[in-house]
């Protein structure tokens, strides 16, 4: 068993990293595009229970051999789409060491990317998330200057956290980013 | 594992709901030991559940460090309610400790820094405008540059304890052998020898990144319990129990906490303290000592400065 504060750093490290790629490649596979965020986290899930056993070498076959399985055991339950269209892991050319990206580059793109974002987040919801984020205001005090319940902050806050996560791993391209 | 159907969408949806419920609860002041055991036992009973909170906090981390980073530029709100203090810095010192202070001269238009170090076997307890409390260590210095938009203190050398006031707009960073700190609301101790930096973190989070370009992934969260050691090449991070996280931090009153450690690291830990060094014979080297310690013993006691094999003998006898 790996102790979990190892398995969590290799979660953020190396897999989360390769979310928008894992994501390109479940939307070009399976047709039901909308269920591609149940299948990333069914696939999450399976990869943190393998690496609880055991931290693979290499993250980037591991985790789309694990989301090819899952995709086909999905296929072969519901019987809606045929087996053919999910694009074969082999093919995808996991194995050609592709360059890692520029960090720095990244660093820098993801302020500009976080800012457009926070701009696609819904009124409220991005009102809140500004507040809470930016301002460092507890929600109590927010719900108090918007005359809103702390539920209602709440829900705002927990669905803008929600999309701003998927549009930094790239799980949604900003254009797409939903509302 | 796999569901299938509408409830899948429900499913993976109340889970990500979940998560992020818990993470937004954990940012609040009322978030208590009891309420982290339920955050961990919810954790423990699914990878489903590791897997949507792991991610949402990553990713939910980011925004964070951005936000501080930059504000002002991405502000729609009003901010007049926030206070700027002035860093018009002062300290509380044990009468006993001589605190070396330079003051440096102006930095820019908005900082200024100040050093404090302890000398071997002094400790000291700083209080810095914001709130913040840095505890010093023996043998230990550090410089303090509070600016508007961000707190920044670098650890020289040795070891200090930290207990962060969180502003979210003015981030605190702690920069120590090539690596940075930061704060996310947080007590967390730092200790450096050599290019080895520990971080032990007691309450809240903190975020651990390094500049060095032989890591490749280079930031890491910590949780409470978690010690993370960074070296140019590598960080790891380690859960540490309790009991054991509060030997690590004995030091705060003056102690050296042993369990079953080598005569070869407690004569190590000894001389950090002391003027007077200890030497161990290579063929006791390997016995254990287990204990707690008054770490100038070797000052007060007189059972403790003969020979080294007497250090043993002492050490033995504690040990059964």
């Amino acid at each position: 068993m790996v102790p979990a504060p190892a398995v969590k750093l290799w979660f953020v490290r190396e897999v989360l990293p390769l979310e928008a790629a894992l994501m390109r490649y479940l939307r070009s596979s399976y047709r039901n595009a909308g269920e591609a965020a149940d299948l990333r986290q069914d696939i999450y899930a399976e990869v943190i229970a393998s690496a609880q056993e055991q931290i693979p070498n290499t993250a980037k076959p591991f985790v789309f051999a694990i989301a090819h399985h899952i995709m086909v055991d999905r296929v072969r339950r519901e019987r809606v789409v045929p087996m053919d269209t999910i694009a074969d892991v082999e093919k995808l050319g996991l194995a050609s060491e592709s360059p890692p990206p520029d960090r720095i580059v990244i660093a820098r793109d993801e302020l500009r990317h976080l800012r457009a974002a926070i701009e696609q987040l819904p009124p409220r919801c991005r009102e809140i998330v500004v507040m809470a984020r930016i301002e460092g205001l507890p929600g109590r005090e927010i719900a108090t200057r918007l005359n809103l319940t702390d539920a209602t902050v709440s829900y705002h806050l927990k669905k803008g956290m929600q999309l701003l996560v998927d549009v930094l791993y790239g799980s949604v391209p900003l254009s797409e980013a939903p509302e | 594992m796999t569901r299938v159907g509408e409830n899948e969408t429900n499913a993976a949806g109340s889970i990500g709901d979940q998560a992020a419920e818990w993470l937004l609860r954990r940012e609040t002041p009322e978030w208590l030991e009891r309420d982290q055991a339920a955050l961990e036992a919810w954790l423990n009973e699914s990878p489903q559940h590791l897997a949507a909170y792991w991610r949402l906090e990553a990713g939910w981390g980011r925004t964070e460090r951005l936000a501080a980073l930059k504000p002002g530029r991405m502000q729609r709100v009003q901010t007049a309610s926030r206070k700027m203090s002035w860093p018009g810095l002062r300290f509380v010192a044990a009468a006993s400790v001589v605190i070396a202070v330079a003051l440096g001269g102006w930095y820019g238009w908005s900082t200024r820094e100040v050093e404090y170090a302890t000398t071997i076997g002094q400790r000291a307890k700083i209080l810095l405008a914001d709130g913040s409390r840095i505890q010093l260590n023996t043998n230990s210095a550090i410089s303090v540059n509070f600016g508007i938009w961000k707190r920044t203190v670098s650890l020289k050398r040795g070891e200090a304890f930290f207990d962060v006031q969180h502003d979210a707009a003015r981030p605190f960073s702690v920069l120590a052998a090539g690596h940075r700190i930061t704060d996310l609301g947080t007590k967390f101790a730092v200790r450096t020898s050599n290019d080895r930096l520990e971080v032990t973190l007691v309450e809240g989070r903190a975020r651990l990144e390094t500049a060095s370009p032989l890591v490749q992934h280079h930031a890491t969260d910590l949780v409470p319990g978690e010690v993370a050691v960074a070296t140019p090449s590598t960080i790891a991070v380690t859960k540490q129990p309790i009991p054991s996280l509060a030997n690590t931090l004995a030091w705060r009153q003056g102690q050296l906490v042993f369990n079953h450690t080598t005569l070869a690291e407690a004569t190590v830990e000894f001389n950090r303290y002391n003027q007077t060094k200890l030497v161990v014979a290579p063929a006791i080297a390997d016995l254990t000592v287990s204990g707690v310690f008054d770490a100038a013993a070797l000052t007060h006691s007189p059972t403790w400065q003969g020979s080294p094999l007497s250090f043993a003998w002492k050490s033995k006898d504690m040990t059964y």
